[in-house]
């Protein structure tokens, strides 16, 4: 985090203004002023279909002090590659400036599901831009559906915990590792549990040259039931239970960028959770299922563990 | 010599656009090939995207085009119908790509050859479709699509069609302008509000419910609206070049005619022929080709078509359930006129099926022998079905 001063950097103008329409506690806005308060030169940003792209360009304003692009919800990858070629070309002839980074936001529903083709495509073409995706586990501009991301267990609308079916029955992909096998020079795994961690994280995406990627988990309050004042506690749990774990892959190499001293039982991150609500109901709770989220954790734990020490 | 998808490649080189994004689908692949062929040359300063759908093409022509760049693209049949959901998006961000649709059947079943039902699903798109009869107009279109997308009383996208296989693929002889005539003619795209300009930001995208979504429809309308004057003007310019001046709507022995063909594209040249030897025997034949279906040249239809003893219109693509495109067009520039011309639809050429000569002539004849009915009728089916005018 060498070069970086989180005091000097409040003072840089947010990418976005106030007075979008996000959610109070949706830690969208938090991870995109985040992301870009370190990125020095001009940016522009491509947005796929999602909440951050609805609440932050309701005509005729938008909350963007950047060049904003929204086309559709599963071309994000597309969009930006275009946009990234065009500026090769036309700064190749003296048109526009010469140094301007892309960064495209997409959640998860955006970038797991409906754009994973968009987004290798643009991947490995190799285009220069940082790919964001800000991952709530859900589609949450629709009402907190089950994506690919979701993890086992959650309770979304489109997988409800009911009387039969305890939530969703699925694992979440895991994005990041596919990404990783796309051999890209740099991919990035973290959450909102400390600012200067996304803000280092992203700052290197945009100044590594070629495709680059951050899977950065951000709370919905209303999907995830939690206070909206809770989203650094939840975030923290989620990196300290080790349920998501932080880390990069720099040039193929995995490194770990955060050991909690003492780990947390997935548990704690369960319960704070009303999305989990339905496994600690009394006389129906459902203790081998977060015994078995447990041993999900441990095991791709050791996974990860194993590729950063190789 | 050369072809229609050549005759397209070669106008692109001579463009010279700042980005192609395209995906490679039959009959249209023959553009990227030799426009990636260019630029792996280094005879244009192209950037070429390979993306790895239709979607993305389009998707990317969108983001090029919005940063100020000129951008153009081909596709055909289900790469067309798998861009789709941008065709509306790039028109509304008044995004003036050039495309060239080489027109295919939709599948399924899968079928190479040519009819018009890939493009016509896409006329509610907002963009401009020109439709070329042969490869010495798609090589011209190309020129005034350019010019015509990038007005700033247009910005709207151009399909600029041209039948496949049939135009497409076939040789025949193309005059072209010199590479410095070509850069004269097109200039340089100045956009006016490019999202690359990061020091006056703005935003393209955005979200907007019923407060604003009709008035930025409207503005797109008004843009189709203009096509008709600037478009007299461009290709009066380009026929000082050139000698060719296109109309929005190519009236063959139309005005003292008695008796009509109306159709689009290739399979007019053998309209044209026919309209000869019929005039050649006395029968007041003629025929008028649509160019333009959008924005479409209702009034100069319904003015030629005025007063005519009888009037054929000729779809390539059905509209199932419904008035094929083309005729539920003519029909309705011919509401207006207070005498009723008699009208018999037909549909003909699906999958790439051939209009022969004997084929036009029975239409003509139809009409001389006022012999009409109220459906649409099959032209060069295989079934006998004399009911519907099958062979």
């Amino acid at each position: 985090m060498a070069g970086i001063n989180l005091k000097e950097l409040t003072k840089k103008q947010n990418p976005l203004t106030e007075g979008h329409r996000m959610c109070p506690g949706c830690g969208a806005p938090t991870a995109v002023r985040q992301a870009l308060m370190a990125v020095e030169d001009p940016v522009v940003v491509v947005g796929a279909t999602g909440c951050l792209e609805v609440s932050t360009t309701v005509y005729p304003y938008s909350a963007w002090r950047v060049p904003f692009m929204h086309v559709a919800f599963e071309n994000a990858g597309a969009g930006v590659s275009g946009v990234e070629a065009a500026h090769r070309v036309l700064s190749r002839k003296g048109l526009v400036r010469e140094k301007i980074k892309f960064v495209a936001f997409g959640g998860d529903g955006g970038t797991y599901d409906i754009g994973l083709q968009s987004l290798s495509g643009a991947l490995e073409r190799g285009h220069d831009f940082t790919y964001i995706c800000y991952n709530n586990q859900g589609y949450m501009n629709t009402g907190a559906q089950r994506s690919s991301a979701t993890p086992i267990s959650a309770n979304a609308t489109t997988s409800p915990a009911g009387s039969a079916i305890p939530g969703k029955l699925q694992r979440a992909k895991n994005l990041t590792e596919i990404v990783a096998a796309h051999d890209i020079p740099y991919v990035a795994q973290t959450t909102l549990h400390d600012p200067m961690d996304l803000i280092a994280k992203v700052k290197r995406a945009v100044e590594t040259p070629g495709p680059a990627f951050v899977n950065v988990l951000v709370p919905c309050p209303l999907f995830w039931k939690i206070d909206s004042g809770d989203q650094m506690k939840v975030c923290k749990l989620a990196a300290d239970s080790r349920f998501w774990p932080v880390y990069e892959v720099i040039e193929g190499k995995h490194v770990l960028s955060y050991k909690p001293k003492t780990p947390v039982p997935l548990e704690d991150f369960l319960r704070a959770q009303g999305r989990y609500s339905h496994l600690f109901k009394k006389d129906r709770e459902r203790m081998d299922l977060v015994a078995q989220g447990q041993a999900d954790v441990d095991r791709e734990w050791e996974r990860l563990l194993k590729k950063c020490a190789g | 010599m050369t072809s229609g998808n050549l005759a397209f490649a070669e106008a692109m080189r001579q463009v010279n656009p700042d980005v192609v994004a395209a995906y490679p689908i039959t009959p249209s692949t023959e553009i990227p090939v030799k426009f990636a062929e260019f630029v792996a040359n280094g005879m244009v300063d192209s950037e070429y995207v390979a993306v790895e759908s239709e979607h993305s093409a389009i998707t990317a022509c969108v983001g090029a085009s919005v940063s100020g760049a000129r951008v153009m693209t081909a596709s055909s049949a289900n790469g067309v119908a798998l861009m789709h959901e941008i065709f509306p998006i790039a028109a509304s961000f008044r995004a003036p790509i050039i495309f060239g649709l080489v027109n295919r059947s939709l599948g399924a079943p899968v079928n190479i050859h040519c009819d018009h039902s890939d493009s016509m699903p896409e006329r509610d798109s907002g963009w401009i479709q020109i439709y070329c009869e042969d490869a010495q107009e798609v090589y011209d279109s190309v020129l005034l699509a350019v010019r015509l997308a990038e007005h700033e009383d247009v910005l709207t996208p151009v399909f600029v069609c041209q039948d496949g296989f049939i135009t497409s693929h076939c040789y025949e002889p193309v005059e072209l302008l010199s590479d410095e005539t070509v850069k004269k003619f097109v200039g340089e795209r100045k956009a006016k509000y490019p999202l690359l300009d990061v020091d006056n930001p703005v935003s393209y995208g955005s979200f907007t419910m019923s407060e604003y979504y009709f008035e930025i429809k409207r503005t797109q309308i008004e843009g189709m609206n203009n096509v008709p004057r600037v478009y007299k003007e461009l290709t009066k310019e380009l026929a000082e070049y050139t000698g060719r001046e296109y109309p929005a709507l190519d009236a063959y022995r139309a005005e003292d005619a008695e008796y009509l063909i109306v159709i689009m594209s290739s399979a007019t040249g053998v309209v044209k022929d026919v309209v000869d030897e019929m005039r050649e025997r006395g029968v007041k034949a003629g025929c008028l080709r649509v160019r333009f279906f959008r924005p479409f040249p209702a009034e100069d239809l319904k003015k030629l078509a005025k007063g005519k003893k009888g009037v054929a219109v000729l779809d390539r693509s059905a509209s199932i359930g419904g008035t094929a495109p083309l005729a539920a067009e003519v029909k309705s520039a011919l509401y207006g006129l207070s005498e009723k011309v008699p009208l018999q639809e037909y549909l003909f050429g699906l999958g790439g099926r051939d209009l022969y000569p004997r084929d036009a002539e029975k239409v003509f004849s139809g009409l001389m022998e006022n012999d009409y009915s109220d459906t649409a009728r099959y032209i060069g089916l295989l079934e006998k079905d004399e009911e519907n005018g099958g062979n």
